[in-house]
C-alpha cells in the first residue's frame, strides 16, 4: 500500500512544488552587471536593465551576515569570478567609454562592444540577457538612439544645414534631460509574463493574449500527476503481476488452472485487477493534486475517467507481459525497473517531451508515458474535448489489447507440460 | 487395460479409466502404455520409486499434461474438460494453498474456481472445514498452522466441488504421526462415502492400510497390479521370506547368500522358501562358511518385499 499510494504522492509534490508555481512563465535569470562606464547613457541602459521582471540584476556580491556593510560593486575580474563559482549564469560588463558611443545601427559599425561572460552550461540565459539588452537599449536610451539617428539623416541627406542642426541639437538635448530625469519609457514590463495584457512599452505596441492556460495558475500540476503517475502506475502494475510468477513457484497455479479457471480467464481476471488498482492510484494522485495543489480536477472528470481507464489498462497489459516473459520474481523486478525507467525518461515522465530534441520526442511516441501524459494535458490543460482524445484513447488501448495477447501466449508455458 | 481393470470396469462402473497412455518428454518416455481404472469407492494405491512416472501419470489424470497417445476418462468425460474437470479433485504433492489468506477464504477462492457462490459455497467450505477438523482454525491465516493442519488445508482445498474422483500426491509428506492418522481417517470416510481415489505413496504401511488395489509403476509402465494379497500371490506364491543376520565377513555372506538364491541388504542376509524345513540346510552352510548367526525372522513377503523384488530397488530410493 505504501509503494502504490505513498511513494507516487510524496514524489508527484515534489515534483508540483519544485515545477508548479503559481504564475508559471518564464524562470528569472541572474545577471551580475559591471558599469565601468557610469555615464548617464550606461546608468540608464542599467536602469532599464534593472526594471526587466526576467532578470534579478546584481551589480554587487549580496552579504552573507546580516546587518554587515554592503560589498563593493563588482568588478570586471570579481564578475567573472562570480560567474566561474556559480553565483550567476551571466555577468555583463558595460566597458568605459560606452556613453560617448553606446549605439551602432547595422553590423561592422563602431558602438560600443559590451562583453557578456556566461556559464556554458546554462545556454538560455545569455540568449535572454542578450535578447533583453537590445530592448532595454532601444526602449531607455532613446536620446542615445536619436542621436544615432541623425547622424545617419546628416550623412544621407547631404548634411543638416547650421539652422537644422542647431534644431537637432536643442532638441536631442531636451530628449537628454527627460531621460536624466526619468521621464522617457523604460521598457519595464513583465514581458508577457502574466499570459495577458500589454507587455513591453517598446517601439512595437504588443498585447499579448494567452488562448491556453489564461485562468491557470499552476500549469505544470496536471502534467506531473499524469507524469509521475504514470510511471509509478507500470511499477506498480508489473509487480501485481509477478504474483503470477508467485503462484507458478508455489504451485497453486497449477492447482487453479486444474480448475473451471482456464489461463485466458486468469489472466483476463488479473488484467481486470491490475486495471483497476492502477485507476484507483491515478485518481488517489489527481486528488491528492486537487486538494493539496489546486488542480481544477471535478470540472475535468469524463475527460480524467476516459484517459484514466485507458492508461491503467495498457500499464496493466505491461505489467502482465513483462510477468509472462521472466522466469522468477528478482528476474522481474530486474527488467521492470530497466524498462520503465527508460520508457519514463523517454516517454516524457521524468522531463517534458517539448524541451527534448526532436527526436527525443518521437522516440517517446514508443512509450505508454508519452501518450498517456499527452492525453492528461489535452484534459486538463488545454481543456480539449472528450472527443480529441481518440488518438491517445486508441493507442493506448491498442497497447493493452497487444500486449495482453501477446502475454497469453507467452504465458502457454504454464499451460501444459 | 488389465484383466483386473476388466473386471472392475464391467462389474461396477468405472469413475477413472487410463487407457494406453503414453507421454514423451523428448527421448524419456515419462508414461509408456499404461492402462489402469478405478471403480467409485475404490482406492487405488500407486507405488513406484522416484522417476517411474507417477506425477505424470497424475498430471495427465488432472489434465495438466498433454499426452503423446492413449486416453483418460473421468466419469467418462475426458480427462481436462470442464466435466472432468468438476468431477476430479486434485491434492498435489506440494502445499497449494495461499499462505496469507485464512482457511475460510482459501476454501472461498478455490470454490470460486470450481464455479461454486453463495448457499452452494458456504455449505461447501462448512463441509470441508468439518471434514478437514479445521473448524477452530477456519479464521487463522493459512502460514500460521502447523504441518499437519496446513495438509489437512491442502485436502479441503482438493474437495471443495465434492469430486467423485480424488487424486492424492503423497498426502502425508512431513506430518506428524497423530495428524497424519487424521489424514487416514479422512480419506477412509471419503472412500467408505463412495469417492473414487488415487494415492500415491512412499510409505507401504499407507497404501496396505488405505488402498484396495495396488499399481506398481516403473519406468513408466505399471509392471503388477491387484490386491495386496494377489500381488504377494502371484509375486512369492506360497513362498515365504527369510531373514537371517550374521556376524561375519560381508564378502563371506554375500558369498554363501548368493549360493542360495538370495540377496543381502547391510547385514542381513533375505531369502524365500517354499517350507519351513529348508531354513536347516541354509544355516548348516552358513555355520560351514564361517558365518554366526545373530537373528533369523521368517515371514510372510509384504507388499515391500513385492516391491523390491519387481523393482530390486526401496521405495523409497
Amino acid at each position: 500500500m505504501v509503494l502504490s499510494f505513498v511513494l507516487p504522492l510524496a514524489f508527484f509534490s515534489i515534483f508540483a512544488v519544485i515545477f508548479g508555481r503559481s504564475g508559471g512563465g518564464t524562470p528569472t535569470v541572474k545577471l551580475i552587471l559591471v558599469d565601468q562606464d557610469q555615464s548617464q547613457a550606461s546608468h540608464a541602459l542599467v536602469k532599464g536593465l534593472t526594471s526587466e521582471s526576467s532578470l534579478v540584476v546584481m551589480t554587487k556580491p549580496a552579504s552573507d551576515k546580516k546587518n554587515a556593510p554592503p560589498l563593493p560593486d563588482y568588478t570586471a575580474a570579481t564578475a567573472e569570478a562570480a560567474v566561474k563559482a556559480g553565483d550567476a549564469p551571466v555577468a555583463l560588463i558595460i566597458p568605459a567609454g560606452f556613453g560617448r558611443h553606446p549605439i551602432a545601427f547595422g553590423p561592422g559599425k563602431s558602438g560600443s562592444t559590451l562583453q557578456l561572460l556566461n556559464d556554458q552550461s546554462d545556454t538560455i540565459a545569455p540568449q535572454i540577457v542578450v535578447g533583453l539588452l537590445q530592448k532595454a537599449a532601444i526602449t531607455s536610451m532613446p536620446a542615445a538612439m536619436a542621436d544615432e539617428g541623425m547622424t545617419y539623416a546628416d550623412k544621407y541627406v547631404g548634411g543638416f544645414t547650421a539652422a537644422q542642426q542647431a534644431k537637432v541639437d536643442e532638441k536631442l538635448e531636451a530628449l537628454r534631460k527627460l531621460e536624466a530625469d526619468g521621464k522617457t519609457g523604460n521598457g519595464s514590463s513583465d514581458g508577457g509574463n502574466s499570459g495577458s495584457g500589454p507587455a513591453a512599452a517598446g517601439i512595437v505596441a504588443v498585447n499579448v493574449r494567452a488562448v491556453v492556460g489564461e485562468n491557470k495558475k499552476s500549469p505544470m500540476i496536471s502534467f506531473y500527476a499524469a507524469a509521475i503517475g504514470v510511471m509509478f502506475l507500470m511499477f506498480t502494475a508489473s509487480s501485481s503481476a509477478g504474483a503470477l510468477l508467485d503462484e507458478a513457484e508455489s504451485g497453486t497455479l497449477e492447482r487453479v488452472l486444474s480448475t473451471r479457471v482456464t489461463m485466458t480467464k486468469l489472466l483476463a481476471g488479473k488484467l481486470v485487477f491490475n486495471t483497476g488498482l492502477a485507476f484507483v492510484q491515478l485518481v488517489a494522485m489527481f486528488l491528492w493534486g486537487w486538494a493539496v495543489f489546486k488542480l481544477d480536477f471535478f470540472s475535468h472528470l469524463p475527460g480524467f475517467v476516459v484517459m484514466g481507464l485507458c492508461t491503467a489498462f495498457a500499464v496493466a497489459a505491461f505489467g502482465m507481459l513483462l510477468a509472462s516473459a521472466c522466469q522468477t520474481r528478482a528476474q522481474l523486478g530486474a527488467l521492470s525497473t530497466l524498462i520503465i525507467l527508460i520508457m519514463s525518461s523517454v516517454g516524457g515522465s521524468m522531463f517534458p517531451r517539448f524541451l527534448m530534441p526532436e527526436a527525443m520526442q518521437k522516440a517517446g511516441l514508443l512509450t505508454i508515458n508519452a501518450w498517456a501524459i499527452d492525453g492528461f494535458t489535452k484534459i486538463f490543460w488545454r481543456d480539449l474535448p472528450v472527443t480529441d482524445l481518440w488518438p491517445q484513447v486508441g493507442v493506448l488501448v491498442g497497447i493493452g489489447v497487444v500486449f495482453f495477447l501477446v502475454a497469453r501466449r507467452v504465458a502457454r508455458r504454464w499451460e501444459y507440460a | 487395460m488389465t484383466a483386473s481393470a476388466q473386471k472392475t470396469t464391467m462389474e461396477f462402473g468405472t469413475a477413472l479409466e487410463v487407457d494406453g497412455l503414453v507421454k514423451r518428454f523428448g527421448d524419456l518416455t515419462a508414461v509408456d502404455g499404461v492402462s489402469l481404472a478405478v471403480r467409485a469407492g475404490e482406492c487405488l494405491g500407486l507405488l513406484g520409486p522416484n522417476g517411474a512416472g507417477k506425477s505424470t501419470l497424475i498430471r495427465s489424470m488432472v489434465g495438466r499434461v498433454q499426452q503423446d497417445s492413449g486416453r483418460v476418462t473421468v466419469m467418462g468425460n475426458a480427462a481436462g474438460s470442464t466435466e472432468a474437470r468438476m468431477a476430479l479433485g486434485w491434492v498435489p504433492q506440494e502445499l497449494s494453498i495461499y499462505p496469507r489468506i485464512t482457511c475460510r477464504e482459501n476454501l472461498g477462492s478455490f470454490g470460486r474456481y470450481y464455479g461454486l457462490k453463495g448457499p452452494t459455497l458456504k455449505d461447501a467450505i462448512a463441509w470441508c472445514l468439518n471434514w478437514a477438523a479445521l473448524e477452530e482454525k477456519q479464521d487463522d491465516v493459512a502460514k500460521t498452522l502447523s504441518g499437519g493442519m496446513k495438509r489437512r488445508l491442502n485436502m479441503a482445498a482438493g474437495m471443495i466441488h465434492r469430486p467423485k474422483v480424488v487424486l492424492f500426491d503423497e498426502p502425508t509428506v512431513g506430518v506428524d504421526p497423530q495428524s497424519r492418522n487424521r489424514i487416514f481417517e479422512m480419506i477412509e470416510a471419503l472412500r467408505d462415502a463412495g469417492t473414487a481415489i488415487v494415492y500415491t505413496t512412499h510409505y507401504m504401511e499407507e497404501a496396505e492400510r488405505l488402498c484396495d488395489r495396488i499399481a506398481i509403476i516403473d519406468h513408466g509402465k505399471i509392471i503388477a497390479e491387484g490386491t495386496k494379497e494377489e500381488l504377494v500371490e502371484k509375486t512369492f506364491g506360497k513362498r515365504s521370506q527369510v531373514l537371517a543376520r550374521f556376524a561375519g565377513e560381508t564378502q563371506a555372506i554375500e558369498a554363501w547368500a548368493s549360493r542360495h538364491g538370495g540377496r543381502v541388504k547391510g547385514e542381513t542376509a533375505e531369502f524365500t522358501i517354499e517350507q519351513a524345513g529348508e531354513i536347516a540346510p541354509l544355516l548348516d552352510d552358513a555355520t560351514k562358511a564361517g558365518l554366526e548367526l545373530e537373528d533369523l525372522t521368517l515371514r510372510r513377503p509384504n507388499l515391500e518385499s513385492v516391491f523390491l523384488h519387481l523393482t530390486g530397488r526401496e521405495l523409497r530410493d
